[in-house]
């Protein structure tokens, strides 16, 4: 069979699979991803799962993408459909001139209805009925077959592929034989029956060389490792549940006394959300670095608990990967609504501090920052990272780690400390810049106070006194104003030429941004960028937005949640912010930013007309 | 409450215990509760079993929640760090701050509504943990500062200070904690300082979760005719099961025990707790025997107190976590962090 309508999209392509969730296929999923990957090559890989332990549609997106995009492109140039239950969607997804490849041991006609898109059938149940035994083993089976078709007609190396099963399976090398002769039989049967490879095909590169294929779950657990957090407290909830089991696994291999095998850590398992804050306040008020991973129903339950921390000045540091709300929402969804919810967090004059990653290598980096701002600051700071950098493997630079690097606990006063002073006043402004000193217990009865959430005076004590009370809360407010000093600022990359337009991104965003504004540069349009890091915003935030005539705020929330937060916390006019909201629940693809930033400032020029 | 301040003065003369310390280094700020609350007696006995006891007292750490009982973590211990939290989520913090630091004292005071109420699940998960505290209820059936609502642990019949009767059953922290494996459990009343002295040292000293739920009238909104929380129906009505005798480690036992119910149970630093029976069938090792006895006499109207249960030694979270002796708080970085070479093996599985 002849494949001439394929078109050329060497190391630039997409890859669909469409499975049902629970019958194995992660694993074929990941070992295509991570081959592509040791071939040199950059990918970009996106799950799309559902809430679901077993049968319900499941999708997986690989994108081969030379140019070390980062974001999820869109469109769909192969479409592996294994379930039948989402033949027709997954045929209508497929770009024109695309190949949707399906399991023909049950041949559907009906699948060749459209004429622009090239129709593959493998019998993969076939192929494994006739080679494996065991109903289970079949399943399996017929789910990394997959794998070698794909490798037949997109160009991918096997010997890589053996290689990664030797290691996956390092403890069983049956596995690795039965899995490659499933390989092999899907491999053989596409290069007998079609002419191999496609147009759409891998090519060697070398430009994966000093970087991993890494979730940004993992690299924040690994970043609370570095840190030296000691003390875990959580409620397990989608999609934060990976950060805490990875950062267990960790500690289980490098936190171990191997003399004694006692555990320089303590995870624990609350009994629902508002537990899992109060262990960590505890835990923290008590000198421990101590964290919690949730999600927005979670940062829901804590409002209470992170409005004491925030008002008695007491370290916390939460990660909250966000998914799909309101409510209970698509919990296997990304999206970014918890901007609001998480700065504000708790009644009363609340203002939290936030910090946002855009990739897994900041979620390392942000975790180590987030420790060091919650104990100098004394406060809570929350780590708004998100489902689609939580919990799909991004290719990122290798982390790096300095030796130095010794964790800044802030001003605590110990025991030899206590006694040069006079008299310890909790919250009282020695230094002018609204943070106090604070001590721990179990030092010195010298340094003993009460910490309540109830009116406290600057020296500790409770109150009800207005002037007393003003004084802490205003004392509050210009630690803030430090904290904004402090916080990781705002990365700004001017264009090439001079613009009074810009784009203002935040998180996961960055990917689609940075893609899109590549584009538009090709195509001559030049745009000036800022992401923001961190609430509170820092001065070079009001100067970037006053500096321009046009905003775009792009961000993946339907009420504009960071557009609000600029308006509110920036004296920039409302004039100038134009949002692109993007909130379906899927990670933006670039061309809705270049599609939303067209609309407005060249009307006249859809984005289908750019180059490139 | 009393306006004046009390000078941090001591007579050369008042006793000290075996740190040097008088009793009035063991106190705290002035109370703010009404004149005859129960929960002072409580504080005072606190205060007297601490220095009994002789407890550094900055190694003690008060917990709280909201409430008239959770006030009174500031009336003892001024030497001793204190957190009061929000309402009901008091063992959370605990368990934190345990967790952060296992060699300090944790003495955690609460009321009905704090602990029966709101806080109901952080109570039981607490206990599940075999969190290692001394938990105190102050349980007075009422909200005293929302002014005299029931509390989940009214009884059924008990008669609010406007004429309203409860109809809905109580919910007993007692009875709740032996069948969740709490290994230390004692009924006390705030008025018999010489039941709840002794038990509070022997709490302190247990390893474990130790439940003191104290029948602490509310002078101002329980205390009247046809209240089973006021000051008159608790004396009338409590009977003491089992009287708990704190004996120190490398003390002797003084007190001759004629009648035979005496029973002794080692605590794991050496203390002894001589436990008095009033009936020999008492036996409070077994969680059967005292939630059958509590349960007859609560059909009776009656309340039966003391040290009601005492079990084994369960695992708490650092026994499960196996975490080091050194408190987690007090590791160096140094040996947390595994250094950037480790960082480099651990991103090879990542390629």
């Amino acid at each position: 069979m002849s494949l001439t309508r394929a078109k050329d999209r060497v190391n630039d392509f997409v890859i669909k699979i469409a499975t049902v969730n629970g019958t194995g296929s992660a694993s074929a999923n990941g070992l295509l991803l991570k081959s592509i990957f040791r071939s040199g090559v950059p990918v970009v890989g996106k799950n799309y799962f559902p809430s679901n332990i077993q049968g319900l549609p499941t999708w997986y997106e690989i994108r081969v993408t030379r140019e070390a995009h980062r974001a999820r492109s869109g469109r769909v140039d192969l479409m592996v459909a294994l379930n039948p239950e989402t033949y027709a969607r997954d045929l209508k997804d497929v770009v024109s001139g695309g190949f949707f490849i399906y399991d023909s041991t049950w041949p559907r006609p009906a699948l060749e209805k459209r004429d622009d898109v090239t129709v593959l059938g493998v019998p993969l149940a076939r192929l494994c009925n006739e080679n494996f035994e065991g109903v289970r083993t079949r399943i399996l089976m017929k789910n990394i077959c997959y794998a070698g078709v794909l490798a037949a007609l997109c160009s991918i190396d096997l010997g890589v592929m053996r290689g990664l099963l030797g290691e996956t399976y390092a403890k069983k090398p049956k596995l690795v034989d039965s899995n490659m002769k499933a390989i092999q039989l899907g491999y053989d049967y596409a290069r007998a029956n079609f002419e191999c490879p496609l147009g759409l095909r891998v090519e060697k590169m070398d430009a994966t060389r000093g970087h991993v294929m890494i979730d940004g779950n993992t690299a924040a657990a690994l970043g609370c490792v570095y840190a030296g957090a000691t003390v875990g407290a959580w409620y397990p909830i989608t999609p934060s549940t990976s950060l805490m089991d990875a950062y267990k696994g960790f500690c289980q291999k490098l936190r171990v006394d191997p003399a004694t095998g006692r555990k320089k850590f303590l995870m624990i398992q609350a009994e629902d959300e508002l537990a899992s804050i109060g262990m960590v306040i505890g835990a923290s008020w008590n000198g421990a670095r101590a964290f919690t991973a949730t999600s927005g129903p979670g940062i829901s339950l804590m409002q209470e608990f992170l409005g004491l921390a925030y008002y008695a000045e007491v370290p916390a540091v939460v990660f909250d990967v966000q998914r799909v709300g309101p409510s209970t929402g698509m919990p296997t969804r990304t999206q970014q609504g918890d901007l609001h919810s998480a700065a504000y967090a708790s009644h009363g004059d609340t203002r939290q501090v936030c910090l946002y990653p855009s990739s897994p290598e900041e979620c390392f980096e942000f975790a180590v920052t987030a420790f060091d701002l919650a104990e100098r600051l004394q406060t809570p700071v929350l780590v708004l990272s998100d489902l689609d950098i939580g919990m799909n493997d991004w290719m990122c630079p290798e982390f790096r780690w300095d030796d130095a690097y010794r964790p800044d606990r802030g001003k605590v006063l110990d025991a030899d400390q206590l006694a040069k002073i006079d008299r310890f006043w909790r919250y009282y402004d020695h230094d002018a810049d609204g943070i106090p000193y604070r001590t721990l217990p179990g030092v010195a009865a010298k340094g003993a106070y009460f910490a309540r959430g109830s009116g406290h005076n600057q020296y500790g004590g409770y109150t009800e006194d207005s002037t007393e009370y003003q004084i802490v809360v205003d004392r509050l407010r210009k630690k803030w104003m430090t904290a904004a000093h402090l916080v990781p600022q705002a990365v700004i990359e001017p264009a090439e030429q001079t613009t009074d337009i810009a784009v203002v991104s935040v998180g996961s965003g960055d990917a689609a941004v940075r893609e899109a504004l590549a584009r538009l540069r090709a195509n001559g349009l030049h745009i000036d960028y800022m992401r923001v890091r961190a609430f509170p915003f820092g001065e070079e935030v009001q100067r970037f937005l006053a500096a321009h005539r046009l905003n775009f705020v792009v961000e993946q929330n339907r009420d504009a949640q960071l557009r609000t937060l600029l308006m509110m916390e920036t004296a920039v006019e409302r004039t100038r912010l134009r949002s692109i909201l993007h909130y379906n629940g899927m990670p933006m693809p670039a061309s809705y930013v270049t599609e939303g930033i067209l609309a407005v400032i060249a009307p006249d020029r859809p984005a289908a007309r750019l180059v490139g | 409450m009393t306006f004046m301040s009390k000078p941090k003065v001591a007579h050369p003369d008042l006793p000290r215990n075996a740190l040097g310390l008088t009793r009035r280094d063991y106190e705290g700020a002035n109370s703010t509760l009404c004149a005859g609350c129960g929960h002072d007696s409580i504080t005072a006995a606190i205060i007297e079993a601490c220095w009994a006891n002789a407890v550094e007292p900055h190694t003690v750490v008060k917990l709280s929640g909201i409430g008239c009982s959770s006030k009174t973590t500031a009336y003892f211990l001024s030497g001793a760090h204190g957190f009061n939290s929000v309402h009901g989520r008091m063992p959370s913090i605990a368990t934190g701050a345990n967790a952060a630091n296992r060699t300090l004292n944790y003495i955690g005071v609460s009321g009905d509504g704090d602990t029966l109420s709101i806080g109901l699940g952080q109570f039981c998960h607490a206990i599940r943990r075999n969190l290692n505290m001394v938990y105190i209820i102050e349980n007075n059936g009422v909200y005293g500062l929302t002014k005299g609502q029931f509390s989940a642990s009214a009884d059924i019949g008990s008669k609010a200070k406007r004429g309203e009767v409860n109809r809905q059953p109580p919910i007993d922290p007692v009875q709740l904690a032996i069948t969740l494996g709490a290994s230390f459990v004692a009924r006390s009343f705030s008025g018999d300082k010489a039941q709840l002295v002794p038990l509070l040292r022997a709490a302190m000293r247990h390893n474990g979760f130790a439940l003191i739920d104290v029948i602490s009238p509310c002078v101002t909104f329980n205390d009247h005719e046809g209240s089973t929380r006021s000051y008159a129906y608790a004396r009338e009505h409590s009977e003491e099961a089992v009287h708990a005798d704190f004996v120190p480690f490398a003390s002797e036992i003084a007190v001759d025990y004629a009648d035979g119910a005496a029973q002794t149970v080692t605590l794991h630093d050496g203390s002894r707790i001589v436990l008095r029976k009033v009936d020999a069938d008492y036996d409070p090792s077994d969680p059967g025997v005292a939630l059958d006895a509590i349960q007859q006499r609560m059909r009776r109207g009656e309340v039966l107190t003391g040290l009601l249960h005492i079990g084994q030694d369960a695992e708490d979270i650092h026994a499960l976590g196996a975490t080091p002796d050194t408190p987690l708080n007090a590791i160096a970085y140094e040996s947390l962090s595994p250094g950037g070479d480790a960082l480099r093996r651990v991103l090879e599985s990542f390629r």
